[in-house]
């Protein structure tokens, strides 16, 4: 099968899941049925994934054994929207090269692995709504692999806004909890924001070069015939990535998507659907890479975010909020290395990520399931009662801390490269410092959790095999990913991937290992030092970071911020608007209907009702034209 | 020889005007009215003679018919509001006013 038809069976899976399920309600009431629906048609995704994504590795390394150029894209495309002349204005179609395979690959399973997980998640559930998830479910896999494999930013766009809203869906799936339908509400107006960018951007970018066309833009940017604009346009391309991808300033609404389901929060809010901005800039890197200013401007705010995040993380009791600050932080991570020119590193991160935070959201998932309460202050010992999850949990933080030898090791190890290599000085130091911090918040984490003096309450047990199976395929992924990521595979991918400046995987100097691997374990000691031990008082610790806890605490008053510009900027753009409507428009209506009310006040008095009188207008008006019609002549 | 006539008529057809626009009596107005289409048919036979064409005379004729018919409506008219109203002076029969 040509990679082009198996893209198109790849969409084809969920989409006609999500087809079935919308429109056969009876089915979709049904409940466990409608997942065994849902199942099926990721689960074709998943086989076309798997194979795509072989398919290539395999043509890329035979490639590479004999060192000739192989053509990397395939796309088929229909015309869209037409318009005069040879070229439609828009095509629609998949376009599909490593990169997109890699990433459907990373979607497809862990799609499916949530899904299954969501199984005996929302058991609980009664069967409508349990039909309706796995209806948004089939969706937002329909719609992040079309994202994957769009050929155009039009498409791109369409698919960018569908996953927005199955987001917006899921994160309000508890509808009936007001947080739950706020929340979702946010996470919708404040990826608009970037998303008004990013519109904003592509029309620009077409008004300049006359194209949507991925291939045609790339093909520009080789032959460097790109306008001259490009730096605004990319900037507001990149302005909904921010979005998405929660960066400084507007990663204000991921921690509150956190009032959805654990298993959406895995599956959206932290493997696949944020990272659609990493990818939507890693997908028009050859345009970025002609502007070098946005691609700084990238790397500062993504290093700006992953220490901010990093920061806030430290401060939160809500388990799920800790993992929510993380996945921000490593976006951060991501964005950085994209920024820094590095993009196999951060595709890389962008992919091992993707498994092992979805290992920690469904392990967290395990343990909320358990206790029935996120806030970790509330658990505690959980590790003699849960031990296969906290096992598992344990392996999905050391990946995040980055410790060797597991997955997250090898890719943020190649990010920190990068940006050092790239001589962005700032950006490297705020990552290192958060390598500290993340270990740190991690395992602060597991301390609370799994650890500790206190035993939670109730009868805590691990979750059942239909939730356990895909803790144990993350949690195994995390680990081989160090496999895959051993040497052969750090000059392989950005081989495979093709696009960056790096031929291959970045690698710092000596001495940048013993110091990411030292400040990690520094975390790991101090966490344990405060959480377990106990011999460094939390208390102290706090006081004696002065006023900061207070800023973590109500988010650097970011949220305050925002809130007080809506009531500001928002509420009294509104009033003026009113207040116009109200005296202007509505004043110039009243004068109008005053003055024909005074005017017909005023012309009733000529009607007297007496015949004489209008016969001496008769009269009056003959004489009148008797005597213009005699001077007329 | 012509304009004696003419003079005449017109004579005729201003105190006419005069009566309708002053009189207040339903039966005066009605009067005014009268003399006012008379001064036409002296008008119309005047010309009529002068010209030699008998249409004029023919017209003079219909003229008087409908001046006969159109006294005896009104008249009848001014009998049954002077039944409703007990009133003929036109400065009351202001019903239309705006």
């Amino acid at each position: 099968m040509s990679e082009a038809a198996l893209a198109l069976l790849i969409l084809a899976g969920p989409f006609g899941a999500a087809l079935v399920l919308g429109c056969c309600p009876p089915l979709r009431r049904a409940g466990r049925l409608a997942a065994l629906v849902s199942l099926a048609g990721v689960g074709v995704a998943l086989w076309g994934a798997v194979r795509l994504a072989a398919g290539l590795w395999q043509a890329g390394a035979e490639a590479l054994a004999q060192g000739s150029g192989l053509t990397r894209e395939v796309s088929l495309t229909l015309p869209w929207l037409t318009q005069a002349g040879p070229e439609p204005l828009a095509r629609v179609g998949v376009y599909v090269d490593p990169l997109a395979a890699a990433m459907a690959a990373l979607v497809a399973l862990v799609a499916g692995l949530v899904q299954l997980y969501s199984l005996g998640y929302l058991a609980d559930e009664p069967p409508p709504a349990l039909g309706r998830y796995y209806l948004y479910q089939s969706l937002f896999a329909f719609a992040m692999l079309g994202l994957v494999f769009a050929p155009n930013f039009l498409q791109l766009f369409v698919f960018w806004e569908l996953v927005g809203l199955c987001s917006y869906l899921l994160i309000g799936f508890w509808y009936q909890r007001p947080a739950a339908a706020r929340a979702a509400v946010k996470a919708f107006w404040v990826t608009k924001v970037g998303d008004v960018g990013l519109i904003l951007g592509i029309v620009l970018l077409w008004g300049a070069t006359g194209t949507f066309e991925f291939d045609t833009l790339f093909r520009a940017a080789v032959g460097g015939t790109l306008p001259g604009n490009l730096a605004l346009y990319m900037t507001l391309i990149y302005l909904g990535a921010v979005g998405k991808s929660a960066q400084f300033p507007l990663h204000v609404w991921l921690p509150d998507a956190m009032e959805g389901p654990t298993p959406v929060s895995a599956l959206i809010h932290a493997a696949t659907m944020v990272t659609a901005g990493v990818f939507l800039v890693a997908r028009a890197y050859p345009l970025f890479l002609a502007v070098p200013w946005v691609l700084l401007l990238i790397a500062y705010v993504g290093a700006f975010t992953a220490f901010l995040a990093a920061t806030l993380a430290l401060g939160q009791s809500d388990i799920k909020r800790v993992l929510a600050y993380s996945t921000v932080s490593q976006l951060g991570y991501m964005m950085a290395a994209l920024g820094a020119g590095a993009l196999a590193a951060g595709v890389l991160h962008l992919l091992f990520h993707g498994f092992f935070k979805a290992l920690l959201f469904l392990a967290a998932g395990a343990v909320i399931h358990a206790v029935h309460t996120n806030d970790m202050g509330a658990m505690g010992r959980l590790g003699r009662a849960m031990p296969k999850t906290a096992l598992v949990f344990i392996v999905g933080t050391l990946a995040l801390a980055g410790i060797p030898p597991f997955s997250g090791f090898v890719s943020k190890e190649a990010i920190l490269s990068g940006v050092w290599e790239a001589g962005l000085r700032g950006p490297f130091v705020l990552l290192a410092v958060t390598v500290f911090l993340t270990a740190l918040y991690m395992f602060r984490a597991v301390f609370l959790t799994f650890f500790g003096a206190r035993a939670a309450g109730g009868h805590p047990h691990d979750p059942p095999s239909v939730m356990m199976s895909p803790l144990w395929l993350l949690a195994v992924l995390s680990i081989a990913g160090t496999a895959l990521g051993s040497a052969a595979l750090g000059q392989t991918f950005p081989e495979f991937l093709g696009r960056g400046r790096d031929a291959q995987l970045p690698h710092g100097p000596g001495w940048l290992t013993p110091l990411s691997v030292g400040l990690a374990l520094a975390g790991l000691v101090l966490a344990w030092l405060v959480y377990q031990r106990r011999t460094v008082s939390a208390d102290a610790l706090t006081r004696g970071l002065g006023p900061w806890p207070a800023w973590v605490a109500q988010g650097y008053g970011l949220d305050a911020l925002y809130v007080a510009l809506y009531r500001g900027a928002v509420l009294a753009l509104g009033r003026l608007v009113g207040w116009t409507d109200r005296y202007v428009v509505d004043g110039l209506v009243n004068v109008a209907s005053a003055f024909t009310l005074r005017a017909g006040a005023d012309l009733r008095q000529l009607q007297t009702g007496r015949a004489q009188d209008y016969l001496y207008g008769v009269t009056a008006g003959l004489l009148l034209v008797l005597v213009l019609w005699r001077l007329w002549a | 020889m012509l304009s004696a006539y003419l003079l005449l008529a017109a004579a005729m057809f201003a105190i006419g005007l005069f009566g309708v626009l002053t009189r207040r009596n339903a039966v005066g107005i009605l009067l005014g009215l009268e003399l006012m289409l008379n001064a036409v048919n002296i008008n119309l036979v005047a010309f009529a003679h002068v010209n030699g064409a008998v249409a004029g005379w023919v017209l003079a004729l219909f003229t008087i018919a409908i001046t006969v018919t159109e006294v005896a409506v009104g008249l009848a008219i001014v009998i049954v509001i002077f039944r409703v109203r007990r009133t003929v002076d036109a400065d009351h029969l202001n019903l239309l006013r705006g």
